[in-house]
C-alpha cells in the first residue's frame, strides 16, 4: 500500500495489573473502507478500540492519524482530531430533542453580541443543520427535529447517533456493536446507513459479533486474538466459519497475514 | 491449508431476502387511533407544566367559590405572592439541583447562614451594607461549592452530602449568631438596604414587594440559562443520563459543580429576601424552608429522577402551595388540614409524574 492509512497503530501494549489486554497489537484502517474488528470475548478488542478512541491510554506503542503520531488523553482529544465514536449505549440524552442531541457538547452560539456575551444558542441553525444531516442519510421519516429522543424507536435512535458521528467525524467513525440491540428490519437499515456513510468518503471501524453483518459490509476483517492482531482477511476469500476458526484458535491464521 | 470459498455472496443474507416482500414501513407505529386518554397523556408528557397550571387554576376556582370575594381581594392575592416569595427563590435553586437528579437538603441552612452573615457584618461589625451583602452572597456561593465538591470529587450521594452540610451550616449559624436575633429597629437604623426586599410598590390594596419582583427576575434569568444556553442543555443531559452526557463530550463534573455553586448563591439571595419579609435577622427563622422548597419543585412537575422539569413549573408549584394554605386558612380550616392538603398534593404530583413517564416506554 503506497497510500498512508487513515489510522494506524503500531505495537500497542496495555496492561491491567498482570493481565495483558494488548500485547503489541497492530491496527490499520485504509481510506474508503469498512474495517470490521472481530475477536472472542476477552481478546482485547474493546481495549484496542478504546485506545483508538482516546478512552484508554496505551502503555507503549504509537498511534498514527494520517501518518502523524498522535496522543489522545481523552475521548475529547480523539473527537477533536476527527475520530467520532458511536458507542453501544449511543450516548444520547432521551429527555432532549433530536436537534439538541446532535449538537450535545458542541452547541452553536449565535454570532452576534447576545451569543458572545450571554451565550445565546443559535437554535435555528442547529435545527436546520440537524434536519439536513438526517435527510442526507434518508432518515427524515422522523417528522419533527424537536421531537424528544425517548419517543424514537431503537433503530431511529441508532440513526440519530450515526448521523451525529457522520456529521462531525472528519477522519473516521468507530461503531461499537451498532446492530446488537436491533431487530432484523432495523439492522438492515443501519447496515445501509453504514454503506452510505462509507460512500460519502468516511471510513468506518465496525466492532461486531454478528458474522453475517460483518461479512456483508466489511471490506477487510481484522481478527483479534490474545491481545494482538492475528490476521487480516478479505471476506471474499474466507467463509464465516474460517473467520470464527481463526478467531478462536481452531485454525492457524494465513501466513502472509500473520502479524 | 486455508479453505478458499467461492466468492462470498454479498448483500442481504438468505433469511433477509424476504424482507423485500414485507411491509415497507420501517418501524411502523401503531396506527390505531389512540384513545382520548392516551392522547391527553402524550400531550401532558410533552408539556409537563400544564398539570400544575391546571391544578393552580382549579385551586383558585375552588377557593373563590368557597371563600368568595375575600379570597380574590387584591390584598389577599398579593399576600399569597409575598408568602411564596422565599420558597419561590429557594425553589429556583432546588430546581437546578433536582434537574441533575440530585437533592439539596441544605438550602434553608445556607439561606439563614447567609442572612445572619449579612446582618451581623452590617449591624455589629459596621461594614458598609453593600460589602456585608456581597460577603453574604459569597458565603452562600462557598456553601454551594462545598456541596458541589463533595458530590463531584468524593462522589458522595447528594442526599448524604447535603444532609451533612445541613447540620454543619446550621451549627455554624448558631455559633456565629450566638443564637441571638438582630432586631428590626437595629437593622432599620444602620442597614435599611437589607430590608429593601420587604418594601413594596402599592397598587391600591395590593402590595408588590421588591422581593417578589426579584424572585420573578431570578426565575427569568435561570430560565434563560437553562433553555437558551449550552450550559442549560448540559444540566438537563447530566441529570438525564450522566454516562451518555460524558460520552457526548460534556464535562459533567464541572456542570454539577456550577449547579451547586449557583444554587448556593441563589440561597444567599433568598436570605436577603427573608430579611425583608421578617424585618429582623433570626437564626431560627425559615425552619421548614428545606422541605417546602422540595415540595414546590415536585408539585411543579420536576422529576426527582432528573432531566425533566422547569423553573416555571416550580413557581407555579410554590403558588399552588400558597393558594391552598391561604384558601384553607380563609375557609377557617385548622392549620393541620393545610399540612394534610400539601401532603396529598405532593403524592398526587409524583404519581402523575410516574404515570407520564410510562408514555416514553
Amino acid at each position: 500500500m503506497s497510500e498512508t492509512p487513515v489510522l494506524e497503530a503500531r505495537s500497542l501494549v496495555k496492561r491491567y495489573g498482570r493481565v495483558v489486554a494488548l500485547d503489541h497489537a497492530d491496527f490499520e484502517l485504509r481510506r474508503n473502507e469498512i474495517l470490521a474488528v472481530i475477536g472472542d470475548n476477552g481478546a482485547g478488542k474493546s481495549t484496542l478500540i478504546k485506545a483508538l478512541a482516546g478512552a484508554v491510554k496505551p502503555d507503549a506503542g504509537e498511534i498514527l492519524l494520517d501518518g502523524q503520531p498522535v496522543q489522545f488523553r481523552s475521548p475529547m482529544d480523539a473527537r477533536d482530531a476527527g475520530i467520532e465514536t458511536v458507542f453501544q449505549n449511543l450516548a444520547l440524552s432521551p429527555a432532549l430533542s433530536i436537534a439538541d442531541n446532535m449538537f450535545l457538547g458542541r452547541e452553536r452560539k449565535r454570532k452576534d453580541i447576545l451569543g458572545r456575551y450571554l451565550g445565546l444558542l443559535d437554535r435555528k441553525t442547529m435545527r436546520d443543520e440537524a434536519r439536513q444531516r438526517l435527510s442526507e442519510l434518508g432518515l427524515m421519516t422522523i417528522q419533527n427535529i424537536g421531537q424528544l429522543v425517548e419517543t424514537l424507536s431503537g433503530g431511529q435512535r441508532q440513526g440519530v447517533a450515526i448521523a451525529r458521528a457522520a456529521a462531525f467525524g472528519s477522519k473516521l467513525v468507530i461503531m461499537d456493536e451498532p446492530t446488537a440491540a436491533l431487530g432484523v428490519k432495523e439492522s438492515r437499515k443501519v447496515l445501509e446507513l453504514m454503506l452510505d456513510v462509507k460512500r460519502r468518503g468516511l471510513p468506518i471501524v465496525l466492532i461486531s459479533h454478528n458474522m453475517p453483518h460483518v461479512f456483508e459490509v466489511a471490506d477487510r476483517i481484522h481478527i483479534h486474538r490474545l491481545g494482538r492482531r492475528i490476521a487480516v482477511i478479505n471476506p471474499k476469500d474466507y467463509s464465516m466459519s474460517d473467520a470464527v476458526a481463526i478467531m478462536t484458535g481452531a485454525m492457524r491464521p494465513p501466513e502472509a497475514m500473520a502479524a | 491449508m486455508t479453505t478458499t470459498n467461492e466468492a462470498q455472496p454479498r448483500g442481504p443474507a438468505e433469511f433477509e431476502r424476504r424482507l423485500a416482500e414485507s411491509d415497507a414501513a420501517v418501524a411502523a407505529f401503531d396506527e390505531e387511533q389512540p384513545s382520548l386518554l392516551q392522547r391527553f397523556r402524550h400531550f401532558l408528557h410533552a408539556h409537563p407544566t400544564v398539570v400544575p397550571f391546571l391544578v393552580l387554576v382549579l385551586g383558585i376556582a375552588l377557593f373563590a367559590s368557597l371563600v368568595g370575594g375575600r379570597f380574590f381581594h387584591p390584598f389577599n392575592m398579593s399576600l399569597i405572592l409575598q408568602q411564596v416569595t422565599i420558597i419561590g427563590v429557594l425553589g429556583i435553586a432546588q430546581t437546578l439541583i433536582i434537574l441533575t437528579a440530585g437533592i439539596d437538603l441544605s438550602v434553608g441552612a445556607i439561606m439563614i447562614l447567609s442572612s445572619v452573615v449579612m446582618g451581623r457584618l452590617a449591624v455589629y461589625v459596621g461594614l458598609p451594607v453593600e460589602i456585608a451583602f456581597l460577603i453574604g452572597l459569597v458565603v452562600g456561593l462557598a456553601c454551594g461549592m462545598l456541596n458541589g465538591l463533595l458530590v463531584t470529587r468524593l462522589k458522595l450521594p447528594p442526599f448524604i452530602v447535603t444532609l451533612g452540610t445541613w447540620s454543619i451550616f446550621g451549627a455554624l449559624n448558631l455559633w456565629y449568631s450566638a443564637s441571638a436575633t438582630i432586631r428590626q429597629q437595629e437593622i432599620a437604623a444602620t442597614a435599611p438596604f437589607l430590608q429593601w426586599t420587604g418594601t413594596a410598590l402599592q397598587f391600591g390594596a395590593a402590595r408588590l414587594t421588591y422581593g417578589s419582583i426579584l424572585m420573578i427576575v431570578l426565575a427569568a434569568l435561570v430560565w434563560y440559562l437553562l433553555n437558551r444556553t449550552a450550559f442549560g442543555r448540559h444540566v438537563y443531559a447530566t441529570g438525564d443520563d450522566p454516562e451518555a452526557a460524558r460520552l457526548a463530550g460534556i464535562d459533567t463534573g464541572r456542570t454539577l459543580l456550577a449547579v451547586y455553586a449557583i444554587a448556593g448563591a441563589l440561597c444567599a439571595v433568598a436570605g436577603w429576601v427573608l430579611i425583608g419579609r421578617v424585618g429582623a435577622v433570626s437564626p431560627l427563622s425559615g425552619q421548614t424552608a428545606n422541605l417546602d422548597s422540595i415540595t414546590a419543585v415536585v408539585i411543579g412537575g420536576t422529576s426527582l429522577f432528573g432531566g425533566r422539569g422547569s423553573i416555571v413549573g416550580t413557581l407555579v408549584g410554590a403558588l399552588i402551595v400558597g393558594v391552598f394554605r391561604n384558601g384553607l386558612a380563609l375557609s377557617g380550616v385548622d392549620v393541620l388540614w393545610q399540612e394534610f392538603a400539601v401532603g396529598v398534593l405532593i403524592i398526587v404530583a409524583v404519581a402523575i409524574d410516574q404515570w407520564l413517564r410510562k408514555v416514553a416506554q
